[in-house]
């Protein structure tokens, strides 16, 4: 077991499936010689040379298109998109073929690729650097969006990720790169990609949140727990494609409550999907309408403001109080 | 500090077969006998189904499609020339290629009539890419797929088709300049048929040539008269060797022209003259390719009517398997979303499966 912080959980879940597995590959812009902007790749150069971690020139669309390419060849490349921000670029690709070369070809032809990047604000960034723009991908029949909160997750989602039949958006939350260490244990783990966890499991509300919002979340449950004396049950999706609705109904089932807490924008997000499942699926258990704690439908600002827009501990914990009291 | 050139590049224009059919002995590859019968069988064979496609088409026995009459001399000679390994990546207007390649006849009537069938391939091996109907997109996926032939220690070479439209989207410059800086072994062939719908091609770039965008990536190229099949098999022979030996990309620019309509929906005469097309009539491959065998002395009417006889029979078979009633199942879609089980599809199938028998397998009212 050693402590890592998420950026060398990453790192090592690199390194693991590249010695694993000679078809898997990384390429992206900066990650070889500098070894990423978040140094995230830092050291696989020396490892495992140029011919398997590639700089590539700067467009979004051809680093997509070429993994795309490359995975139609058999390989497993894993690309990054640099931010999340700049990842728009690659949506054409993306929607065009990534998520439909195995429905169009009933399977002959898949893609078993993963498109790595950071999302979400709290770290000062400039601008286009701190959204939060799961929602985009998730949409997309075909498209599995996997959005680790930890070292230990994210190390064992990425491995899963790379070796899955499929395209996988991993969402890394930037805020979390060096924010926490966390054990991992020395022996490789993979979680299942579409499978929510139940992190503290209670009987008077759920709180279900994925990425970098597990923080504030868990936060605001230890303060309500303490103050109230209630027991909170708190989901981590950790995935938004396939989204777990199994897990979330069985939850809101039992308890009756629900909070969800998502960083992204409000309308059209995953806390509106969540809803509507819990809408069809658990109706007649409700106590309270279901609660949402999200960003707000502007643009994001620059990050002189954001510490406000960003959901915090202090709203999740009155959105708790206010669907406790309903 | 003078001032001075620092570059300086030529583009050069390759004919071996003038309209008329005359060869420049110089220039000509010689090929066997038999391997030109069988270009020119191809290039029947891949007129005859196009125009049987649109005959379907006006009858309403098939989808809109987009009709490749005078684009037989780009992809069948190229196709002949590249080797098993090579990976065949198509934009939509190469479907003589992609017979050539191995694709069954039924393949592009199943696909433009809104089956995915028409993309699966009888085999794998045959590494055919399916039909990209996005322009452009396919450029960063054949540099990608040079680069994993090269990777998994292959002796292969991708060759991709974009059109003269498609050289404005900027994946056609990314995935040039991807395979560029890789030296991957790829041939992009540009088929300059001079209109992108109703766009011409002085509307849709000011350069010179359509050859000419390959210097800015460093990589060699040649303006071929993509009519005349000889010059695009000694083009081709001559790249793909090129991208082989580990010199990376090269360009072909194939100068010919859309002599239908882009596809079955629009009609040409609202943004071009008739003159136009009967000027680019005359200049079509099979005629110059047929006075080329003939004056070899390996052609003549009779053969040239056993012909086509044996193709319209080839293609009467394949609209013939293509016609046939198939039962084909309706939920196939819930079968591909991911290569993983998922309980929300199981759901939703049983719900579409649901609506399908309460509408009693007629079709769906829509308004």
């Amino acid at each position: 077991m050693a402590k890592l912080t998420m950026v060398q959980a990453i790192n090592l879940a690199l390194t693991e499936e590249m010695e694993r597995d000679p078809g898997v590959l990384v390429l992206g812009e900066d990650v070889a010689q500098d070894g990423g902007v978040f140094r995230l790749t830092d050291g696989l150069l020396e490892k495992f040379g140029p011919g398997r971690v590639l700089d590539t020139p700067l467009a979004e669309s051809a680093i997509l298109g070429t993994s795309i390419g490359m995975a139609m060849a058999g390989l497993r490349p894993v690309c990054e998109m640099q931010f999340c921000g700049f990842s728009y670029l690659m949506m054409g690709q993306f929607e065009a073929h990534a998520t439909r070369m195995r429905a169009r070809t009933h399977g002959q032809v898949t893609l078993p690729l993963v498109i790595r990047m950071p999302y979400g604000g709290g770290v000062r960034a400039l601008e286009h650097h701190s959204e939060s723009r799961e929602v985009l991908w998730a949409h997309l029949p075909g498209a599995k969006v996997v959005l680790p909160s930890g070292p230990r997750n994210a190390r064992a989602l990425l491995a899963a990720a790379i070796r899955d039949p499929d395209p996988v958006v991993f969402m890394e939350p930037k805020h979390s790169y060096r924010a926490f260490r966390e054990e991992v244990p020395d022996e490789p783990e993979v979680l299942p990609i579409g499978k929510a966890q139940v992190v503290q499991s209670g009987t008077d509300v759920t709180l279900v949140s994925w990425g970098a919002m597990m923080r504030p979340t868990l936060k605001a449950a230890a303060e309500i727990t303490g103050k109230r004396g209630v027991s909170i049950e708190v989901i981590d999706l950790l995935s938004i494609a396939p989204l777990d609705a199994q897990a979330i109904t069985d939850s809101v089932r039992k308890t009756g409550r629900c909070v969800v807490v998502q960083e992204a924008p409000r309308s059209f997000g995953p806390s509106s999907e969540i809803t509507a499942l819990i809408n069809d699926k658990a109706f007649l258990y409700l106590e309270a309408p279901v609660a949402r704690v999200t960003g707000y439908d502007v643009v994001t600002p620059y990050f002189g403001r954001e510490k406000h827009y960003i959901p915090s501990a202090g709203r999740v914990a009155r959105a708790l109080e206010t669907t406790l009291d309903f | 500090m003078p001032r001075k050139p620092v570059a300086k590049f030529t583009i050069d224009h390759l004919q071996v077969l003038d309209e008329h059919g005359v060869v420049d002995a110089k220039l000509d590859p010689k090929l066997p006998d038999e391997r030109l019968l069988e270009m020119y069988r191809w290039m029947r064979l891949a007129r005859e189904l196009d125009e049987r496609m649109l005959k379907l088409q006006r009858q309403g026995r098939l989808g809109t499609f987009p009709p490749n009459t005078g684009h037989e001399a780009v992809s069948i000679p190229v196709a002949m020339a590249m080797g098993p390994k090579d990976w065949f990546v198509g934009a939509f207007r190469e479907t003589g290629g992609r017979l050539v390649r191995g694709e069954p006849l039924t393949s592009p009537l199943y696909y433009y009539n809104g089956w995915e069938e028409g993309n699966i391939l009888p085999d794998p091996a045959l590494r055919i890419t399916p039909v990209s109907v996005v322009i452009g997109c396919q450029v960063p996926h054949a540099a990608g797929l040079a680069f994993a032939s090269r990777y998994q220690g292959e002796d292969a070479a991708t060759v991709c088709f974009i059109g003269d439209g498609g050289t404005s989207e900027g994946d056609f410059h990314e995935g040039l300049n991807f395979a560029a800086v890789w030296k991957a072994p790829m041939v992009c062939i540009v088929q300059n048929n001079q209109w992108a719908i109703s766009i011409p091609r002085s509307a849709q770039t000011a350069s010179q040539t359509m050859a000419q965008k390959a210097i800015a990536f460093g990589i060699p190229c040649v303006q071929v008269d993509g009519n005349d099949a000889l010059a695009m098999w000694v083009a081709i022979n001559e790249a793909l060797d090129h991208a082989r030996s580990g010199k990376g990309p090269y360009l072909i620019e194939a100068v010919t022209y859309r002599l239908m309509m882009h596809t079955t929906a629009d009609d040409p005469k609202k943004y071009r003259s008739e003159a136009e097309e009967k000027c680019a009539w005359e200049k079509e491959p099979l005629i110059r390719f047929r006075a080329y065998l003939a004056g070899k002395g390996l052609w003549d009417d009779g053969k040239e009517g056993a012909l086509i006889a044996e193709v319209k029979e080839q293609v009467d078979q394949a609209v013939r398997a293509f016609e046939a009633p198939v039962d084909w199942a309706q939920d196939t879609a819930f079968d591909h979303v991911y290569g993983t089980d998922h309980p929300h599809l199981h759901e939703q199938r049983a719900e579409f499966l649901a609506n399908v028998r309460f509408d009693g397998g007629k079709e769906a009212d829509h308004g």
